[in-house]
């Protein structure tokens, strides 16, 4: 087991120089400067400009930017925005906990609805609800989510008036920010409904930033759970005498949902990239809508290190599913 | 079962409770479109920073009358101009008071050290404070104010003294711009004894209507009435709070929604919808600003007159109105918009006559087929909100008369670059005012000074050159208009640009919201402004 833990680690090394390497190179490829963006129309100074640049140590050859960039991050130094001069691990912290909050409410609904319709559908296979499911996650997964976002918006919000229209919590309510997660943090301060709101604001966005991790896990469910259910050991079961549901959920689901339990380790890269649609639709302060403006300003530090801190987020989380996966599965963990 | 319990509770207790800020004072929620980049106006330049600095929390030494061009006094009550218009004596206001907060209590109240700070520490590089927080100041060096401003004085605790190289007709409005907005010296003192000088733009302390509270990054920036506020009249709000949407759409749902009360111009395509409900009100007023066409007069054929008057007189600005603007927008026949002072109303808008285009063309040598560039905008602008479509029609306007226009567009921040090098033809861009001032459309964009800069169509042109500068080194306001008149009628003569249109401006508000001025600098500012239940 130590040895694959050790060959997965070996692996994180080249990918995390890649990662440096390629947000260093692609945010330069865009044209224009950080101070030019914010100038516009009018005039750039060219004493000034140069004044501007040299402050943000951008006037050296991109070599030695690149190294001044990777000496900085081996001590731990995330730097500063350009735009906001803020240190970018500081705003990291800040927005990251909304970005978590949502993932994990998409992933909480996609997780259970997505295994429960898999589940149905399997055991009701060639039905009407077999094929509705089937179709229904078909369509989840190739919608655009701006689309989307917007007509659950148009209709929950403003035509019913059920859910309100975005960001996290009504404005109304002064909430101080103690840990970041809106739900705890309106527990804890004394405001009467607060936390109902905010659970409100959560809805829509979790909705659709959860819909085609749904139609995945979903869809995945359904063929683990055909697969398992044609294994000697499910007709062993039944042929026991066992009850349906007990023959279903131990030893059928518990089977089917380890290649399910992969599926969730890769949505995780899928959430964090839908959350950049989702949070611009649903004005969420997250790290999705950070980045987004931070390309827009060319705000170097930001987008390499932001991209470079949600890579490893990934990383870290396709790991803990890779061990996992490891320990469940013996086959894996003696490959060579 | 527990937990399902506590869940229950607490939904129950939120379906009966109401937020308390709803009921206990007068509130405004104002959508805005983005993050400011930070507190500290001077640094910035655009109208999101503005909005949330200047506007909100700052007061100059003068200020634009609310929704209006005009300057009126503001930290400084008035003030005298020597003859030979370089020197302006400041006598400022007495009892204004800085605000007061958890991280700053003041122990005294405005005065000139404050005046003396803001504004040494824009035109001093080796000032202690930028020494400690290195910063630029683009829009004061943008206006000439670092390189015109020669002396700056104290006469006594409420008098300054600006000294200029040469005169500025335009130098009492420069002030009143948001760059210009004053700091506490007091406070900057105490930030860089304690070595937190940055803090200058995180935590603002200014004289203005409202006082800072809180920011969270994107979600929202909360701000209280200042009640110790020397216009005690103009605060009217006790909570004013801006909730960050960056999609269009979304702002303008949550204004039906009643989530904001007051949100940004609308885009064209969402004026209907809006103008139908029946709980927004929409008041307009025509724009400050200008779209229009630039022709590279150094490139070949745009270098003779008769191309440009050929390509000015083919374009059906009517039809651009109509596609583009949606109707929102007020035919433009001159280099600046109507409501600028000096505008000269005796200037007709270019007939639209293809069939003297051609000739026109045909007289120059120019062949039938000719290939030219249109350079269009990838963004929108206040001035132009469909760039693309506008080239679009152009061109086909253009290929009527045997100009086949290839449309090029950049990612915006190369766009201005590229368009500033000279490598276009023709260009869409356009303006909107900084200052109120006929020289900030007629030198910053057509002036030969402007050549490597805002005038993209390369155009010096030496009578209008002498013209505009005899003008901005006057201070005579009816011999400055008389100079523009003059300078307007060689800019329409010669054509350097094609004018489109000023865009109508339109702030949609909830029908609660009460005294909101637009102001002709694209800029939100709620002093003065209540909002009823």
């Amino acid at each position: 087991m130590l040895s694959f833990i050790a060959r997965r680690l070996g692996l994180l090394i080249p990918t995390f120089f890649g990662v440096t390497l390629l947000t260093f190179a692609l945010i330069r490829l865009i044209p224009g400067d950080p101070v030019e963006v914010m100038m516009g129309e009018r005039r750039v100074d060219p004493e000034m400009h140069a004044e501007a640049m040299h402050r943000l140590g951008l006037d050296k050859p991109l070599p030695a930017q690149y190294l001044d960039y990777i000496t900085k991050l081996a001590q731990g130094d995330l730097g500063e925005s350009l735009r906001t001069r803020e240190g970018v691990w500081e705003e990291f912290l800040t927005l990251f906990p909304a970005t978590l909050e949502l993932s994990l409410a998409a992933l909480l609904f996609a997780g259970t609805l997505g295994v429960i319709a898999g589940v149905i559908a399997a055991l009701k296979r060639g039905s009407l609800f077999d094929h509705g499911v089937m179709g229904v996650s078909l369509a989840g997964y190739s919608m655009p989510i701006f689309w989307w976002g917007l007509l659950l918006i148009m209709f929950f919000s403003v035509y019913l008036g059920w859910t309100p229209v975005s960001g996290r919590i009504d404005l109304l309510y002064d909430i101080e920010p103690k840990t970041g997660f809106m739900l705890i943090d309106t527990l804890l301060s004394e405001e009467e409904g607060a936390f109902k709101d905010a659970l409100m604001h959560l809805i829509l966005p979790a909705i659709v930033l959860g819909t085609i991790p749904l139609a995945v896990i979903a869809r995945m469910t359904r063929s683990a759970m055909l697969e398992v259910l044609r294994e000697d050991y499910i007709r062993t079961a039944r042929a026991k005498g066992l009850s349906p549901a007990r023959v279903v959920f131990v030893h059928g689901l518990r089977n089917a949902l380890i290649p399910v339990l992969t599926v969730f380790g890769l949505q995780v890269g899928t959430l964090l990239a839908g959350a950049v649609l989702t949070e611009t639709i649903f004005s969420w302060p997250g790290i999705g809508k950070w980045l987004i403006e931070a390309i827009g300003a060319r705000d170097y530090p930001v987008v390499q290190n932001g991209i470079l801190l949600i890579a490893c987020l990934v990383i870290l989380v396709n790991f803990v599913v890779d061990i996992l996966y490891g320990l469940v599965n013996p086959r894996i963990r003696h490959q060579r | 079962m527990r937990k399902n319990a506590v869940i229950q509770a607490l939904l129950a207790a939120g379906l009966i409770a109401s937020a308390p800020l709803a009921s206990a004072a007068s509130n405004l929620v104002f959508c805005s479109e983005g993050s400011p980049a930070g507190f500290d106006p001077g640094q910035y330049t655009t109208g999101t920073d503005f909005d949330s600095t200047a506007e909100t929390m700052f007061n100059r030494l003068t200020q634009f009358e609310r929704g209006g061009t005009a300057v009126e006094p503001g930290l400084a009550e008035k003030w005298d101009v020597t003859a030979d218009g370089l020197t302006y004596t400041f006598h400022l206001r007495k009892g204004v008071k800085f605000h007061s907060t958890d991280y700053f209590k003041p122990s005294r109240e405005f005065n000139a050290d404050d005046v003396l700070f803001t504004f040494q520490r824009m035109l001093d590089k080796e000032h202690p404070f930028r020494k400690a927080y290195p910063a630029e100041f683009p829009y004061f060096t943008d206006m000439g104010m670092d390189a015109n401003i020669a002396k700056l004085e104290k006469l006594d605790d409420h008098t300054v003294r600006f000294t200029l190289n040469s005169v500025d007709a335009a130098f009492i409005q420069n002030l009143a711009m948001s760059f210009a907005s004053v700091h506490s010296a007091e406070y900057a003192d105490q930030l860089l004894k304690a070595g937190k000088a940055a803090d200058i733009n995180q935590k603002p302390i200014g004289t203005g209507p409202f006082v800072f509270k809180r920011y969270q990054k994107d979600a929202q920036i909360r701000f209280t009435g200042n009640k110790n506020y020397w216009k005690p009249d103009d605060v009217k709000i006790d909570n004013l709070i801006f909730s960050i949407n960056t999609d269009a759409s979304v702002r303008m749902q949550k204004l039906k929604a009643g989530e904001c009360q007051i949100t940004l111009l609308p885009r064209p395509a969402d004026l209907e919808g809006l103008k139908k409900d029946p709980n927004l009100n929409m008041p307009s007023q025509p724009g400050f600003n200008l779209g229009y066409i630039a022709y590279n007069v150094t490139h070949k054929p745009f270098d003779k007159l008769e191309v440009r008057q050929a390509l000015d007189m083919a374009v059906n600005k009517q039809a651009i109105i109509d596609a583009v603007y949606q109707g929102a927008g007020q035919l433009a026949v001159n280099g600046m918009p109507p409501t600028q002072w000096s505008y000269d109303e005796s200037i007709k808008g270019t007939e639209y006559n293809p069939e003297k285009a051609k000739e026109l063309l045909k007289a120059a040598g120019v062949a039938e087929g000719t290939e030219i560039t249109l350079w269009a905008m990838p963004v929108q602008r206040p001035y132009n909100p469909n760039a693309k479509l506008m080239a679009e029609l152009l061109q086909n306007d253009w290929a009527k008369i045997g100009i086949k226009a290839r449309i090029v567009t950049y990612e915006w921040g190369e766009y201005i670059k590229r368009s500033k090098g000279g490598e276009h033809d023709a260009m869409l861009i356009g303006w909107s005012g900084d200052n109120g001032d006929p020289d900030n459309w007629l030198g910053t964009l057509y002036g030969c000074d402007a050549v490597d800069g805002n005038n993209f169509s390369k155009w010096c042109f030496e009578d209008y050159d002498k013209l505009i500068k005899q003008a901005k080194a006057t201070t005579d306001v009816a011999q400055r208009t008389e100079l523009y008149k003059q300078a307007q009628h060689i800019l329409k003569a010669q054509v350097p640009i094609t004018p489109i249109a000023h865009s109508t401006v339109y702030q949609p508000m909830r029908k609660n919201v009460q005294d909101f001025k637009i102001s002709p600098f694209a800029l939100n500012s709620f002093y003065g402004v209540s909002a009823g239940k």
